[in-house]
């Protein structure tokens, strides 16, 4: 069956998951399927990596608590043993989203890879996130940043942990100017306030914004996290592709990511579909000594693309009255089926659409 | 073309004219009809106007692709989106206000007034205050008169409302005034031209500070 024919059938998040799956194993990551639940443990120690507030919960026949999972990553942890493992799935978490505060199931697909993380693993990995995007739509956008480099930047900054918070909020939000103010008050030094509000006004493709990055380097961190940064767009540039921008706003939660973090978008959608990085510091935190690097796609995002135009429900919608046996009825539709042509039988017409309407009266065709 | 939301009201009519003294005018917006969408191919820029508090649903959700909200809104309501510049409009202050002679007794929970619960449960947290919220929607001012709460925060422009009542702030939470925001996607897809705006009002609101 072609590939159109099964988008036809399937729609749009169905049959994302085949092709994901299709291109992930071409990788070598192996499709797992983990448990809906998990013990509530594992999400209470770690509440702030796990999005969203709330977290749907049952106690189990053995009285322990148990979670309906509203994350994969820790799961996917949680059965790491030992060398590298390469993983890929789609499954549904369980999170409360939006202004509503109601739990939704929403389907995610996505990978992992645990284990020694270098350069060629990263390059992978942002390969895939890329190829990823391409399968969703012909016009993406693949953002990259540094968490190094922000850990860097708030260690040169030596600030107290209210103000740290407030900057890095800013930074998420592009909001120079009350990054400016708050350096003013906090007594933080301009220059460090310049590129501060430089780094949140950045935008730019990355062999555009690197040699500026690295002129605000101001230790060993930020300039290790610059090197790494640039090695690893030099390499994607290779690809021939449209160039991977710079953009410190996508910079998420310092105690689980470390290194490069990144996040996909498409036209029509108004979030991100795809996010991903480096996440070494929440394995640690896990009690297992490996590096890790994976991303996500939510796929319930793509129901909210512009609608395809609705195809016909049938080919053909067959009638029929009182007076003709079933047997012809069946005989009637089987013969076009046979034809190719999708056959919808009933007595009288309705409010779907069809190719065109046949009827059958006291045995005969009309 | 860029989708802009502005917020109706006294607020909105200054924003807009910011944006015309930055080159982004739309002249069929002051022409009296009945239509909701104005735009400006030649700018490149569409609008329309929705409730103030709306702005920044309608930009979260990427109906528009930038817009003008108050800060209170944005501190209230933490949408998910870029606050790209201080348009230094509509500017007042979020307040703690009360009889002007309260006096705060610690030994009991504060009882707070407010159309704000997040701004209030945030900034009495920080505090380490103990409060019981008594959310309202609006003639916030009477709650003390009444005995209904012992504080309000509120917006306070002029204080003139509160003076006339015997109520005086007490407290700055913070200061506030109009922002662009932008939607964290269509600020990617359509960057030279929302840069080009942000720079340009930039320019009119530097301008409008000089200008007594």
């Amino acid at each position: 069956m072609d590939e159109q024919r099964y988008g036809e059938l399937l729609g749009r998040s169905e049959s994302m998951k085949l092709w994901l799956r299709e291109l992930y194993t071409a990788y070598g990551y192996r499709p797992y399927q983990m448990s809906k639940f998990e013990p509530y443990d594992l999400y209470a120690q770690n509440r702030s990596f796990v999005a969203g507030n709330s977290i749907l919960t049952f106690t189990d026949t053995d009285g322990r608590l148990m979670a309906l999972k509203p994350d994969v990553t820790l799961s996917i942890i949680k059965i790491y043993r030992s060398g590298q493992q390469k993983v890929c799935y789609h499954e549904q978490v369980y999170r409360d989203t939006g202004a509503s505060r109601e739990f939704r199931e929403i389907p995610q697909a996505g990978l992992e890879c645990i284990g020694q993380i270098d350069v060629y693993t990263q390059w992978e990995v942002l390969t895939l996130a890329r190829e990823s995007l391409k399968r969703i739509s012909d016009t993406y956008i693949l953002d990259a940043a540094s968490v190094g480099l922000i850990s860097g930047l708030l260690a040169a900054t030596r600030a107290n942990g209210e103000t740290e918070q407030a900057l890095l909020g800013y930074l998420r939000g592009k909001n120079a100017h009350n990054i400016c103010a708050l350096c003013e008050r906090e007594g933080i030094s301009p220059d460090l306030s310049a590129i501060w509000q430089e780094l949140a006004q950045l935008y730019a493709p990355a062999s555009r914004a690197l040699p500026r990055l690295k002129d605000m380097c101001l230790n060993d961190e930020m300039r290790q996290a610059a090197e790494e940064l640039d090695t690893l767009c030099r390499l994607t540039a290779q690809d021939g592709e449209v160039e991977i921008h710079l953009d410190f706003s996508i910079v998420n939660d310092l105690n689980y990511y470390n290194g490069l973090v990144f996040k996909g978008y498409v036209p029509g959608l108004p979030t991100g579909i795809l996010s991903g990085g480096r996440y070494d510091n929440l394995v640690r935190k896990l009690g297992k000594q490996a590096g890790a690097i994976g991303f996500a796609v939510y796929l319930d995002l793509l129901e909210q693309l512009p609608a395809q135009s609705r195809g016909n429900d049938a080919d053909v919608l067959l009638l029929y009255d009182d007076m003709t046996p079933p047997e012809q009825v069946m005989a009637r539709a089987r013969e076009m089926r046979r034809q190719g042509l999708r056959v919808r039988v009933q007595k009288e017409s309705d409010q779907g659409r069809y190719g065109r309407v046949e009827r059958m009266e006291g045995g005969k065709r009309a | 073309m860029i989708h802009v939301a502005l917020p109706k009201g006294r607020l909105g009519e200054s924003v807009y004219a910011l944006f015309e003294q930055a080159g982004y005018g739309c002249p069929s917006i002051r022409e009296k009809n009945r239509k909701l969408i104005f735009e400006n191919p030649e700018a490149g820029v569409s609008f329309f106007w929705v409730k103030p508090s709306d702005v920044a649903i309608y930009v979260e959700r990427g109906a528009a692709d930038v817009g003008v909200a108050g800060k209170d809104i944005l501190l209230e309501y933490a949408p998910d989106v870029y606050e790209l510049l201080d348009l230094n409009l509509g500017r007042c202050r979020m307040c703690v206000a009360g009889p002007e002679d309260f006096l705060d007794d610690p030994a009991r929970s504060l009882r707070v007034a407010t159309k704000f619960p997040n701004i209030a449960r945030g900034y009495y947290s920080s505090l380490s205050r103990e409060i019981d919220i008594i959310h309202l929607n609006g003639s916030i001012e009477l709650a003390p008169l009444l005995g209904l709460s012992d504080v309000i925060v509120d917006i306070v422009e002029t204080g003139k409302t509160l003076l006339e009542n015997h109520l005086a702030p007490l407290e700055t939470i913070t200061p506030l005034s109009a922002r662009l925001i932008a939607n964290k996607v269509s600020y990617k897809f359509q960057y030279d031209e929302t840069a080009r705006l942000r720079d340009a009002l930039a320019q009119a609101v530097k301008k409008g500070e000089k200008a007594p």
